[in-house]
């Protein structure tokens, strides 16, 4: 009876093992070491010398971490709902459309597979403040264009329109989750002399509202590790020296206005070579990251896909 | 509804009549969005392409039109820049990293949807932890790793990792591979099957739409990775990918712009004939992604 239970544990860890090969060498032990470098001080050449809380003292008063900070707080509160309500309103006008919902749908999602760096490229063009497309179009219309991603009100706003462009992903999500809002509902609710607004928020929202939950997170954890765009537009923006080879000076451009937080930990990590306070960054990363997490596992038992 | 049916005919019809002006009217208004909005979402790409298609000197300008139509920007492009090794790069790299993400990730997730063991709880809850792990966190450590092995500067401390299994893609197939009736592996089992034989003759052929999407999301990440490939090669332009070459042959060539365009749409292209030929698993998996609601 034993030699059965551990023949079948042995497969059970057969299937396994290199999942849980990876997890340990590639997730708990850099996560570890992220944690006690933390407490430490050095760069590529030096060993980690023991500094105890200093680089946790040095972020009180590290200016580029409160920029950099504030930067990536103002994606986290408009970024994530703005895609959010794009993608919810892009997915009811596809509900509602009687002809053509496939082409349509193709076209709108097409965008979310150009690659992102490709994506940032075009979209710099696009918004060049004297001679790209959308200020030409503007000004035949009488407005003045603003500068875009050469102008530090306009860049994380330009970002938004390019993450709103790339949309697609999202917009697949609650597409399914609005086609599967029982017909019945919307029957009963007609019944009751419901408009289409009201169909809207007593039908379709309740009923869609652990995707609306999930979208958020998931958007939250994207944003906190938003990088190649920022990156990519600042660099190209600015007209300067290459992200491809070594680290950009470029980042942030203009005036720190797209310096993310994960941009900074790349910098100081990178660049600075003060790989101490890098983990410390790391560290301060996870801690939000997985307190995101949690709220996304507690309060939506569906995602964790149960059965029960 | 119950009124309607109840009015005399007279003025049923011409209720009728006015409830049929006003849909007519929302779906006018409807289809115009909508096509104001394919509009607005195809005009980055369109222009894009007109862009590539002119002189270095027109693409200076305002103009939407090409001129002169040059085509051979393209080839330029292949001149002027290591295109073809950066393409190279990419394909090694992206087609690597999405057999060996399959390769690694179908035992585990098969194992989470079907097998019953001890802990297989905390196992899931680990999977979603390291996927809502921003790569960043462990990048410092994980560097110093490859760094000690002298891979650093090459595309390995990409590739390596994914014969290891990739969360994402476990969690993906773990809830496709949930969808399959559990009768199907119980009757293979009753035939004498083990767990692998199961695995392999029964699951995998039913499993093909959801490994397919898993399979084109891995590609899709390794082929658009930027980061990654910044922080392993960028001082090594031999191991650079697209992405990469892309982001930095702005720096090099900003004056001629119908050239950056030229081999941004190089770059996009690939994906998108990909995906007109696999857009049902995409969309299958990405619904999967998601929640049922």
């Amino acid at each position: 009876m034993t030699g059965i239970r551990l023949r079948r544990n042995l497969t059970t860890l057969s299937f396994l093992a290199p999942a849980l090969i990876g997890i340990t060498v590639f997730f708990l032990y850099p996560l570890i070491s992220a944690v006690y470098f933390s407490f430490t001080k050095f760069d590529l050449l030096s060993v980690p010398r023991w500094v105890g809380l200093d680089n946790y003292r040095r972020m009180v008063d590290d200016p580029f971490l409160l920029q950099s900070v504030r930067n990536t707080l103002w994606m986290v509160v408009v970024f994530v709902p703005v895609r959010i309500i794009g993608a919810i309103s892009l997915s009811m006008l596809l509900t509602n459309l009687k002809r053509g919902a496939g082409f349509f749908r193709t076209v709108f999602y097409l965008p979310a597979l150009v690659p992102p760096v490709a994506a940032t490229i075009a979209f710099v063009y696009l918004l060049k403040p004297g001679t790209g497309p959308v200020n030409v179009f503007l000004g035949h219309l009488g407005i003045e264009g603003p500068l875009w991603f050469n102008s530090p009100v306009w860049a994380k706003p330009s970002l938004v329109l390019l993450g709103l462009w790339a949309i697609g992903d999202l917009m697949v999500i609650f597409l399914a989750a609005v086609l599967g809002v029982p017909e019945s509902l919307y029957e009963a609710a007609s019944l009751d002399g419901a408009n289409a607004w009201h169909r809207f928020r007593y039908v379709t929202m309740p009923t869609i509202q652990p995707v609306i939950l999930f979208a958020a997170v998931t958007g939250v954890i994207y944003t906190l590790q938003y990088f190649d765009q920022a990156a990519v537009a600042g660099s190209i923006a600015s007209g300067q020296a290459s992200t491809g080879g070594g680290v950009s000076s470029s980042f942030g451009f203009p005036e720190g206005s797209t310096f993310t937080y994960p941009l900074w930990l790349y910098t100081v990590g990178f660049r600075y070579n003060a790989l101490g306070y890098a983990n410390a960054l790391a560290v301060v990363l996870f801690v939000v990251a997985l307190a995101v997490t949690v709220i996304l596992l507690r309060r939506a038992k569906a995602f964790s896909g149960e059965e029960s | 509804m119950t009124a309607l049916l109840e009015a005399p005919p007279v003025v049923r019809k011409a209720t009728q009549n006015r409830v049929r002006r006003e849909n007519r009217l929302a779906w006018i208004a409807k289809h115009s969005i909508a096509i104001v909005l394919v509009i607005m979402f195809a005009t980055p790409v369109i222009y894009l392409v007109l862009l590539s298609l002119m002189t270095s000197n027109q693409a200076l300008t305002s103009d939407y039109w090409p001129n002169t139509w040059h085509p051979e920007n393209y080839l330029r492009v292949f001149q002027v820049t290591p295109l073809p090794r950066y393409l190279l790069n990419t394909v090694v790299y992206a087609g690597l990293a999405t057999v060996f993400t399959l390769a690694s990730s179908i035992p585990a997730a098969y194992a989470l949807a079907k097998l019953k063991f001890r802990g297989s709880n905390v196992l899931f809850l680990t999977v979603i932890c390291v996927m809502m792990l921003p790569p960043q966190v462990v990048t410092v450590p994980l560097y110093l790793m490859w760094a000690r092995y002298g891979l650093t500067g090459s595309l390995w401390p990409l590739i390596i990792p994914t014969l290891f299994g990739d969360a994402f893609c476990i969690f993906l197939l773990r809830q496709f591979l949930l969808t399959i009736p559990s009768e199907y592996l119980d009757a293979a089992r009753v035939d004498g099957c083990g767990e692998w034989r199961t695995l392999l003759r029964v699951v995998l052929p039913m499993a093909r739409p959801g490994i397919a999407a898993a399979g084109l999301f891995q590609f899709f990440f390794s082929w658009n990775d930027y980061y990654g490939p910044l922080l392993y090669t960028s001082e090594n332009e031999r191991a650079w990918t697209l992405s990469l070459g892309l982001a930095s042959f702005h720096s090099v060539h900003h004056v001629d712009w119908n050239l950056v365009t030229a081999a941004t749409v190089l770059a996009m292209a690939p994906l998108i004939v990909i995906f007109f030929f696999a857009q049902r698993a995409f969309v299958q998996g990405i619904t999967l992604t998601g929640v049922k609601g």
